[in-house]
């Protein structure tokens, strides 16, 4: 049913008619409309492409228009104020600005309209920068021309707008954050920081994501899990944080302050204590032991290894793990039941146990998805995955760690030799324009090769390192002098791209072919290993979520802000907010940074208690209605229903569940749904505008 | 004022993806020709086929409705269902004897802004093809 409206005593306000949200007045007004116009120069963004004077001349023409004027900068504070003394003085019924694009502006314009004493919603935007002056800046005369129809157009709509109260909503006071890398942990630990209750969603059965899989970081050569490890405790320990690992969202419906958010806890065979207790084993459940694993018959490699190491079925990742339960693999369990024995009285091991769905209710939610490596095998000349000596970057990450599957010792996969001669292959399917790798630059692969150029020299006695570069892009803080230091270690550079590499079937080296493009000639070279510095992609599960939440993505499938520049961890979907690497490659140290940054854009609509939603919802006019109940199937929301009035059968909203699509108002054969803003009579009356002139 | 012929093609798009992607074309400062006209709706599932049709009735030479991709659309299915709505108005141009492909639904995402570029252009030359609309002036003079 329809939540109680929350109505807010808003002194700014008080011009709008008091109703005005909940029953507008579907009939024309009856005062003549007097629309004020203000154009804006934008510098020169908008001036140096069409004649600012022809267009507010041709406005003053229009039949609905009282007044025109220009600015420099309409969005700046005299520009603002130029509306607000326009209205009072002019007696001015609607606004209108055409200037850059209403998802840029349209808010501060609907300041300025309400702080003049109108309703905000009777203001329209005429975008005449993105979708004109910067898209015909050599014909200005085009541009012109263009410009008077879209004032045209807005002022029709102007004239026809209503009075209009958004819905103020409750917030959920808790938050949700998908995907538990250094990312998601740092934003859920801020969150919880701030006293918001937090879901922390990880689909793999640990936390600590990518970051929990290097050794060192650059340019501190900091250790990476000394510097995570700690974070990974505070999560598990923090009060407001709620740990949901081996778990994903299933489905999400709602809106900002009211998602309701479907998880998946998928089946891990193994119970936690707390899962123990409900189930009536006091002192039971899993403590990490490893019994269970001892006794495991089924070998299966290791993910967390890069495959490098073995596993059970029933496993932990690695023994750092946060939380320390062990998960078991169904696909391949056999069920022979052996842990189940090993385990006793503990009574940790449940072969039956299925996937659970659980409901939770949050205000906001953060993605943060991250990456997967890109599957660098389809850069064929590179031989990976057919010659043993090439390696992927992670696996070096792992080979080099002391917590990895040879203890730190680097040691070639075919013969488990130390190499001496290590070829790095940089921008391994990055800045790839082949159609086979990625456009885009991954950002971090310069930096870790020169650590990795680093780890070498310093561990293995007599190694050289050769990188092959198309340019170093180190553009961080203290990055720059890293390079330099990597130099003077003796790390040699090639600047050129490798054309393909060799494996001699006898010894398994390899030999790499290139183009010194320095020195402008080819060059041929033989070294024991060589190790792709492969490029990174969006997380696989990263579209079904994105989807789920009602996120685009560019291009490339990373995530779409909501502005690259002003709002980077924001989306289109509001209480919706981006943090890390899903979207776009960065580094640990912007990662963070994204992640506080998005964790303290998804806390503001908790502490402020309350969000307006834009009032764009459907409404019956009952006079019109047949009741033919078509609205009712298309709703992809479940808003609509029909119910019996005064005889009739007609249709009804519940405002709450409308998101303002208009879906019913497109099809309704009797013309009987009023979509507020977007009006039939506002549409059609924008038609006739550009198409006969309007009421010229 | 030139000469040359300017045909007058509505643009009616979405919020969130085609609005978007045109913006982005503005950004990105790539050029295409002027001949479009933008209403902007939330989602193209608000259009009706009326819109389409008046639009013609009222003299428009060309009509360009664009939305996200499928599975893409902010309110979940709205595209969809304007889609079929689509090829029902192709349909009945066809039957009244305009040239359908001055009708034409595109989806174009926020970040594909040179793919919203590409498509004004290829229904102003489409439409430019065709030349004047053939029944402009039917409303005025009804
Ligand atoms: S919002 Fe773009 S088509 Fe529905």
């Amino acid at each position: 049913m329809a939540e109680k409206k929350v109505t807010k005593k808003d002194a700014a306000q008080k011009t709008a008619k008091k109703d005005a949200g909940i029953a507008p007045n579907m009939a024309k007004e009856e005062k003549k409309p007097r629309i004020g116009v203000f154009i804006c120069h934008c510098g020169t963004n908008i001036a140096g492409s069409m004649s600012i004077t022809d267009v507010q001349e041709y406005a003053k023409t229009l039949g609905d228009v009282a007044f025109a004027d220009n600015y420099q900068y309409m969005c700046s504070t005299p520009g603002q104020k130029k509306i607000e003394d326009a209205i009072k003085e002019h007696n001015l019924t609607g606004i209108v600005v055409a200037a850059c694009s209403p998802r840029l502006h349209e808010p501060t314009f609907r300041t300025a309209t309400k702080e003049g004493g109108l309703n905000p919603f009777r203001f329209e935007m005429a975008n005449i920068r993105e979708q004109n002056s910067w898209v015909h800046m050599h014909d200005s005369e085009g541009a012109t021309s263009k410009a008077k129809d879209a004032i045209r157009i807005a002022v029709a709509k102007a004239a026809l707008l209503q009075d209009l109260i958004p819905k103020s909503v409750p917030v959920e006071p808790t938050a949700m954050v998908v995907g538990a890398g250094v990312a998601g942990m740092q934003a859920a630990l801020d969150l919880a920081a701030a006293g918001i209750k937090t879901y922390l969603i990880e689909q793999e059965p640990s936390i600590g994501g990518r970051m929990s899989q290097l050794d060192k970081t650059f340019p501190t050569l900091d250790c990476s899990q000394c510097i995570l490890t700690p974070k990974m405790v505070d999560v598990g320990r923090s009060k407001n944080i709620e740990l949901m690992t081996y778990s994903n969202v299933d489905s999400v419906e709602g809106y900002i302050g009211n998602f309701d958010v479907t998880i998946r806890k998928k089946a891990r065979g193994v119970l936690t204590p707390d899962e123990a207790e409900a189930r009536g084993f006091v002192g039971g459940g899993c403590n990490g032991c490893g019994d269970c694993d001892a006794v495991c018959p089924v070998i299966k490699p290791n993910n967390f290894e890069v495959g490098m190491k073995p596993r059970k079925a029933i496993y932990i990742n690695h023994p750092q793990v946060v939380p320390l339960i062990y998960t078991i693999d169904f696909e391949s369990c056999v069920k022979c039941g052996l842990c189940v024995t090993a385990c006793g009285d503990k009574k940790a091991i449940d072969l039956e146990m299925q996937d659970e769905l659980i409901k939770v209710k949050v205000g906001t939610a953060i993605l943060a998805t991250g990456y997967d490596i890109f599957p660098i095998e389809k850069k064929e000349e590179w031989g990976y995955k057919k010659y043993e000596n090439v390696i992927s970057s992670l696996e070096f990450e792992r080979l080099i760690c002391a917590s990895g599957p040879t203890g730190g010792h680097l040691v070639r996969p075919s013969d488990g030799v130390t190499p001496k001669k290590i070829a790095f292959l940089l921008c391994a399917g990055s800045r790839d324009n082949t159609g086979v790798g990625k456009p885009y630059c991954s950002r971090f692969c310069c930096m870790y090769s020169l650590k990795h150029a680093h780890q070498i020299i310093e561990k293995i006695p007599g190694a050289q390192p050769y990188l092959f570069y198309m340019d170093i892009r180190s553009f961080g803080k203290m990055y720059e002098e890293f390079y330099y230091r990597i130099q003077d270690e003796g790390a040699k550079f090639i600047r050129g791209r490798v054309a393909n590499i060799l494996e001699d079937p006898e010894t398994k080296n390899l030999k790499v072919y290139a183009d010194d493009t320095l020195l402008d000639r080819p060059m041929e070279l033989e070294v024991d290993l060589v190790v792709l510095a492969s490029a990174v992609e969006p997380a696989a599960d990263t579209n079904r979520t994105r989807k789920l939440f009602g996120v685009s993505c560019s291009m490339d499938g990373w995530l779409l802000e909501a502005h690259p520049k002003l709002n980077p961890c924001g989306t289109t979907t509001a209480g919706v907010f981006l943090a890390g690497v899903c979207q776009g490659p960065k580094d640990i140290p912007d990662t963070v940074a994204s992640a506080e940054g998005a964790a303290s854009a998804a806390s503001i609509p908790i502490h402020m208690g309350e969000v307006e939603l834009e009032p764009y919802f459907a409404m019956c006019i009952e006079d019109k209605c047949a009741g033919c109940g078509m609205c009712v199937k298309l709703c992809p929301y479940s808003a609509l229903d029909l119910i019996e009035k005064d005889g009739r059968t007609v249709m009804q909203v519940t405002e709450a569940k409308c998101k303002g699509c208009g879906t019913c108002g497109g099809f309704c054969p009797g013309g009987a749904i009023w979509m507020q803003h977007f009006t039939t009579p506002q549409i059609v009356a924008q038609i006739d505008a550009f198409l006969v002139g309007g009421e010229q | 004022m030139s000469d040359e012929w300017k045909p007058k093609i509505l643009g009616m798009v979405c919020n969130w993806c085609s609005y978007a992607g045109a913006d982005l074309a503005g950004s990105a400062r790539t050029q295409y020709p002027p001949d479009i006209r933008i209403v902007r709706v939330m989602c193209t599932g608000r259009l009706d086929m009326l819109f389409v049709l008046k639009a013609f009735a009222d003299g428009a030479d060309g009509v360009l409705v664009s939305g996200c991709h499928f599975g893409d659309c902010h309110y979940l299915e709205g595209n969809y269902k304007a889609a079929k709505r689509m090829f029902m108005v192709k349909s009945l141009l066809k039957n009244i004897g305009l040239e359908d492909k001055r009708f034409r639904m595109t989806f174009v995402s926020a970040s594909e802004g040179v793919k919203w570029a590409k498509v004004v252009e290829d229904v102003v030359n489409v439409v430019k093809s065709y030349g004047p609309n053939p029944i402009a002036g039917f409303a005025a003079n009804k």
